[in-house]
């Protein structure tokens, strides 16, 4: 998962102070391991660098952790970009296609386009190793076979989340 | 640029209240083959009836080959579906009492070819969709994926312009479902004919040059390019 544009999102998503940024990653994406402080810093002072982000309202005497974060019209526009271009299917875990739908949600972007773009890339995909399939040999059918049947279990998923929208858009927002 | 074969322009339908297409624009060119793909209750069904001339829309405008169909009558539009569209369903469409066969052979019945002519055409479609040999079985003797394959030579028989096939692969397993599938493309690639599949099946999608999702009413993301 790209981890700087997440924590972008998150920060799109309405400014605020490192530790809360932190707090809110591993609550919403904390799928493997949490995102060590550190990490965090180097990220977000690599965003300012790149005028995605600025910080704003740090507080008397605070260290890098009271310093609070905004997203620049720059940043918006980099996460924009991010959201609308689809990842590349592949046999594992769209854990970026996971983090969009979320951050998607709670900058309130219209989640189904984002879903329907990536849905177009996953078929996409799935029509060039049907066509593979029409010339190769059952071997390479076999392959052709196992890499259809996982991005086709991503499209389930995606389409199970599109169901369920209402539902994680009200609890996000509770 | 060509005319495209069969397009919507702006198609409104509601039923009662429920609006089921609500200004959906949709083209297909001459010799394309598309997937209209989207969640129930999307409007893809409805999509297709009015396509296909079975259902005529609020508003708008259907055209094929540049050619209004939306206004015309009952009877000119049944011409239409006999002699220009060939339609392929889920299931229950071979009729039970009848050998694969007379199956294949009523469109042209129907359309006044003379029973010797119609019997040798459909002979043909049966032997070039794997079924030679099949001609005298009665739908109840047929595997699922065998009596679909004689729905699509039934649907081919005739030449038509457009295919549409509505959830073509729904009730067979895998194997079948590309057996069926690789035959039907097969058959339409050599024809030039026009295809128009919908289905909720990503694998029966992927057949397609493109994809369309029908969301809501009207087609998601239009304006996005699609692989086609």
């Amino acid at each position: 998962m790209n981890n700087a544009l997440t924590l972008l999102g998150l920060i799109g998503s309405g400014s605020g102070y490192g530790y809360d940024l932190k707090q809110n990653y591993d609550h919403y994406f904390n799928l493997a391991k949490p995102l060590a402080f550190g990490q965090v810093y180097a990220i977000l002072s690599r965003m300012i660098r790149d005028g995605y982000i600025q910080s704003s309202g740090e507080e008397t005497g605070g260290g890098p952790d009271r310093k609070k974060y905004e997203i620049t019209p720059e940043g918006r526009k980099r996460l924009e970009e991010w959201m609308v271009t689809p990842e590349i299917p592949s046999e594992t875990l769209q854990t970026d296609v996971f983090a969009k739908t979320i951050i998607a949600l709670l900058i309130e972007r219209d989640t189904e386009e984002l879903l329907d773009i990536q849905r177009r890339k996953h078929l996409e995909r799935m029509r060039q190793l049907t066509k593979q399939k029409q010339t190769a040999d059952v071997v390479h059918i076999l392959l052709c076979d196992y890499a259809l049947s996982h991005i086709e279990a991503d499209l389930r998923w995606m389409e199970l989340t599109s169901a369920r929208l209402n539902e994680l858009r009200k609890e996000i927002k509770s | 640029m060509s005319i495209p074969m069969l397009q919507a322009l702006d198609i409104k339908k509601s039923f009662g209240k429920s609006e089921a297409l609500r200004g959906l624009n949709f083209e297909v060119e001459k010799g394309e083959v598309v997937a209209v793909m989207g969640p129930s209750g999307s409007g893809k069904s409805t999509l297709l009836h009015c396509l296909a001339g079975i259902l005529a829309p609020d508003s708008g405008q259907v055209l094929l080959s540049g050619v209004e169909i939306q206004n015309l009558n009952e009877e000119r539009r049944s011409e239409l579906r006999r002699t220009q569209f060939g339609f392929v369903f889920q299931f229950g469409q071979l009729l039970p009492e009848l050998t694969a066969l007379d199956n294949v052979s009523i469109p042209l019945l129907l359309g006044k070819v003379k029973r010797k002519d119609a019997e040798g055409r459909a002979r043909i479609w049966l032997e070039r969709l794997g079924l030679a040999g099949m001609e005298d079985k009665l739908p109840s003797e047929l595997s699922g994926g065998q009596a679909q394959r004689v729905a699509i030579a039934r649907a081919m028989v005739t030449h038509p312009q457009v295919l549409f096939a509505d959830e073509p692969t729904g009730s067979l397993d895998s194997l079948a479902a590309e057996n069926v599938m690789n035959m039907m493309l097969e058959s339409v690639r050599s024809e030039g004919t026009t295809v128009i599949i919908i289905t909720h099946d990503a694998r029966t999608a992927a057949y397609a040059d493109r994809d369309v999702i029908v969301r809501d009413g009207r087609i998601s993301g239009a304006m996005m390019g699609s692989g086609k």
